[in-house]
């Protein structure tokens, strides 16, 4: 093997291929941001990068998204918010399903991506396992939280009254720093099985299967727009996400102090629902019920008089 | 037919009403109140007092304690105190009985309540007798039933109670909304410091003679008096684990803005601007009944009021008139009379922001009617009031006034008027009048709000939650929902 075929052998391995002829190079893929649909990069130019985690070498250029690409996210969000809300729910479940099957589909690739950002190949593989039973577990809550929230009120007066559940609208999200495609997967899906749409920041240390996410999303049905994913700098971004005069709530799954109250700060100008999780746990069974989609309803209440 | 439809009310008729006025000689009402600390009355810590006043005559009532800081911590320390030594301790079905002795308290008290909220707060003596307080009653009897069924209300998961509550009330329905913030509040476990409003403190304080009546123990509810200073301090208090607040969706902001940093729990019913939206084909005589009760109803001192109202262009004229025919009929006057319909506006500064957007309204373009009733000479009152022609962009659309005025704008077909009627920050309550059922589920369906009437308005129980999307607020309450704001979930 002449020394150049060993660079391009081991550059292979980098990649963690499994081809037998090694001499062949790979395509890499540019990350970029998901928003409405595209995968467009950041307009500030910026990058972030990531690095293989056993020896250090150059994987990728993560886009290191702006105010700006958080604010073309939160307006593909709102446009998508109608038609997603306004899906039934039968629809949701099935495409939230579909989600699942296009996810296991690439399995491999996503414990590739995870293994290079520091995962054990057993770990990789058990939490791609864990992604996608929780996908499937939210799908099927998708036509059924309505009947465990929702009420018929037995009022005094001659009245019909009930309460129904509908979707908060847009969802700025943080997603769990520590739990890779878990807690991306916590993060987006119950606010989707809700019927809501979401522009979510993902977590650094995932940022490649975050990303990726957003490719398995855009092939299973699911509207343009719905879904938005940005990678980033946490600590540029919550301000923005805290403040936009659009967005109706903001979703953090984490527990530093300080991301905390810029969140709880900003928030107020628009009275937008905080809803933080300062978990330190987000795979074992308390981390999915259907209260993950209650908190992001809103509750209506309509009467109507009853006579003839 | 359109003889019939063109027919106006005659009001020139010889039967006009003779003065109706309640009794008030079984009426106590003590010359000064302290604030209610620990399960007694006792002086405030400076020795200030302020004076209530009754809008209606601007006759002194009383004087209530100017709540300070120190009076907030004794009053927080007293609601701790009970909250670990007794109210914990006690089970679901105890804390039940104390509540169902105060709804029966309030029953019995019902009429001395209604006369005292009317005299303090300014509203008709009618509206204080059949809605404010029996709905107060029926809120304790409600929630006391929950006490011991709280497992029920949440599957798969153990509620728990948070500690002591800050609740903050509004001059509006001022017994009622301290039932609506008392009642969940102990049936969950929890104790309480409440502050009601300045200007409508006294039916809070009759409440407080009624808590030591049913013998509740010491410290669970404390009440102390005061103005939004007594508020800030009660939201800032370190040892308050929840504010509950309802007010103006400005201070709503600023206490979100106030418990940023701590993990202090909030929810808050705010302000609105409502879209009630009456299409050609509805019942007009129901609808007209409707719109007044949405905008006359408390002087139009209710956040949810039906301030805005989109008519259907094909039935503008004959609605409008029809309208105005039925304004004529209102009596605004005496609230303590029962014929009243419109009584006191609450305080001299409500009266002067009323009359600030009558102005602006007029100078934006809008084309302002108002029934030519008279006033009374003394008091704060104003004479219902529309604004026709208005424009999406007109302040007396957008902003809330909580008085009585009637932004009236025209539409043509249902989706303009649901853009129209989501175009606001609010989203607290909206109205729909048609006679056909598969619009009505729609229209309800497409409203930004948390409270729908549809063919009807302004109706409240206590099994019916309420609260707001948006800028309107966050939390419910009534209903199983109305327990969730006062739960950890575990």
């Amino acid at each position: 093997m002449t020394k150049v075929e060993k660079v391009i052998k081991d550059n292979s391995k980098e990649l963690n291929v499994n081809h037998k002829d090694a001499i062949r190079l790979r395509i890499p893929k540019t990350y970029k941001l998901f928003i409405g649909g595209k995968f467009p990069r950041t307009e500030s130019g910026r990058y972030f990068k990531v690095t293989n985690k056993k020896n250090g070498k150059m994987v990728a250029n993560m886009c290191q998204a702006s105010r700006k690409d958080f604010r073309e996210a939160v307006l593909a969000a709102r446009k998508s918010w109608k038609n997603w809300s306004g899906q039934n729910a039968f629809t949701r479940g099935q495409i939230i399903y579909r989600i699942g099957e296009m996810l296991d589909g690439r399995r491999s690739q996503f414990i590739e991506e995870l293994i290079v950002q520091g995962y054990s190949s057993k770990k990789a593989d058990a939490e791609v396992d864990l992604a996608l039973d929780r996908i499937i577990y939210y799908a099927g809550w998708a036509d059924k939280y309505q009947q465990i929230f929702s009420s018929v009120n037995p009022v005094s007066s001659s009245h019909f009254n009930f309460s129904v559940c509908e979707s908060t609208g847009v969802i700025a999200a943080i997603a769990p720093e520590d739990y890779g495609l878990t807690g991306m997967v916590s993060t987006i899906i119950p606010l989707l099985a809700g019927g809501n749409t979401v522009v979510v920041l993902a977590p650094e240390k995932a940022s490649m299967a975050g990303i990726t996410l957003g490719e398995v999303i855009n092939t299973s049905d699911v509207p343009s727009g719905v879904v938005n994913i940005l990678t980033g700098n946490v600590k540029e971004l919550v301000t923005h996400f805290a403040t936009h005069m659009d967005v109706n709530a903001i979703f953090y799954g984490g527990n530093d102090p300080r991301i905390i109250s810029k969140i709880q700060k900003g928030a107020t100008s628009n009275l937008k629902r905080v809803l933080i999780y300062p978990k330190t746990e987000w795979e074992d069974a308390e981390s999915q019920d259907p209260y993950f989609i209650m908190d992001t309803q809103e509750i209506k209440t309509i009467w109507h008089p009853v006579g003839f | 037919m359109k003889k019939k439809e063109n027919m106006k009310l005659n009001l020139n008729t010889q039967w006009d009403y003779a003065p109706a006025p309640e009794s008030m000689d079984h009426i106590k009402i003590q010359k000064r109140y302290g604030h209610f600390i620990n399960g007694e009355f006792r002086e405030p810590v400076n020795g200030k007092y302020f004076d209530t006043i009754n809008p209606a005559n601007l006759e002194k009532l009383a004087e209530v304690a100017e709540g300070s800081k120190e009076d907030i911590d004794l009053a927080v320390q007293s609601a701790k105190k009970a909250y670990n030594n007794t109210w914990s301790r006690l089970t679901g079905k105890d804390r039940g009985k104390f509540l169902f002795r105060i709804a029966r308290i309030i029953q019995e008290k019902a009429r001395e309540l209604a006369i005292i909220e009317s005299l303090d707060g300014g509203k008709p003596i009618g509206e204080s007798k059949n809605v404010d307080i029996p709905l107060a009653a029926a809120h304790f009897f409600y929630y006391a039933g929950w006490a011991d069924k709280l497992k029920y209300a949440f599957p798969g998961k153990t509620p728990s109670s948070l500690g002591v509550v800050g609740q903050i009330i509004p001059w509006n329905f001022p017994l009622l909304m301290a039932a609506w913030k008392i009642a969940p509040a102990l049936a969950t476990g929890n104790t309480v410091v409440l502050k009601p409003a300045e200007t409508t403190p006294l039916t809070a304080l009759k409440l407080a003679e009624i808590i030591q009546e049913a013998d509740l123990p010491p410290g669970v509810v404390n009440i102390v008096t005061g103005g939004g200073q007594a508020g800030a301090h009660l939201v800032q208090h370190p040892e308050i684990s929840k504010v509950a607040f309802t007010g103006s969706t400005a201070v709503g902001k600023k206490i979100q803005q106030t418990i940023a940093g701590t993990d202090k729990k909030y929810s808050l019913e705010l302000g609105g601007k409502a879209a009630n939206i009456v299409f050609e084909d509805a019942a007009l005589d129901q609808a007209v009944e409707g719109i007044v009760n949405s905008i006359f109803f408390n002087q139009g001192h209710v956040c949810c009021a039906g301030s805005r109202l989109f008519v259907q262009e094909s039935i503008q004229d004959i609605l409008i008139q029809k309208l105005k025919d039925r304004m004529e009929t209102l009596i605004v006057g005496d609230p303590l009379d029962k014929n009243t319909d419109i009584g006191a506006i609450n305080s001299k500064p409500q009266l002067e922001k009323i009359k600030k957007y009558l102005r602006i309204g007029v100078e934006e373009g809008a084309q302002l009617y108002q029934s030519s009733n008279s006033l009374p000479n003394i008091g704060y009152f104003c004479k219902p009031s529309l604004f026709l022609n208005c424009a999406q962009s007109h302040r007396v659309v957008q902003e809330e006034i909580f008085g009585p005025v009637l932004s009236i704008q025209s539409f043509r077909t249902a989706e303009e008027v649901i853009i129209k009627a989501n175009n606001t920050p609010y989203g607290l309550s909206g109205g729909v009048w048609t006679d056909k059922g598969s619009k009505i589920f729609k229209v309800a369906d497409q409203i930004r709000s948390g409270v729908i009437w549809a063919n009807t308005f302004n109706k409240f129980d206590p099994a019916s939650p309420f609260g707001g999307y948006k800028e309107s607020g966050m939390g419910r309450e009534g209903g199983l929902h109305g327990l969730m704001p006062y739960l950890t979930l575990n």
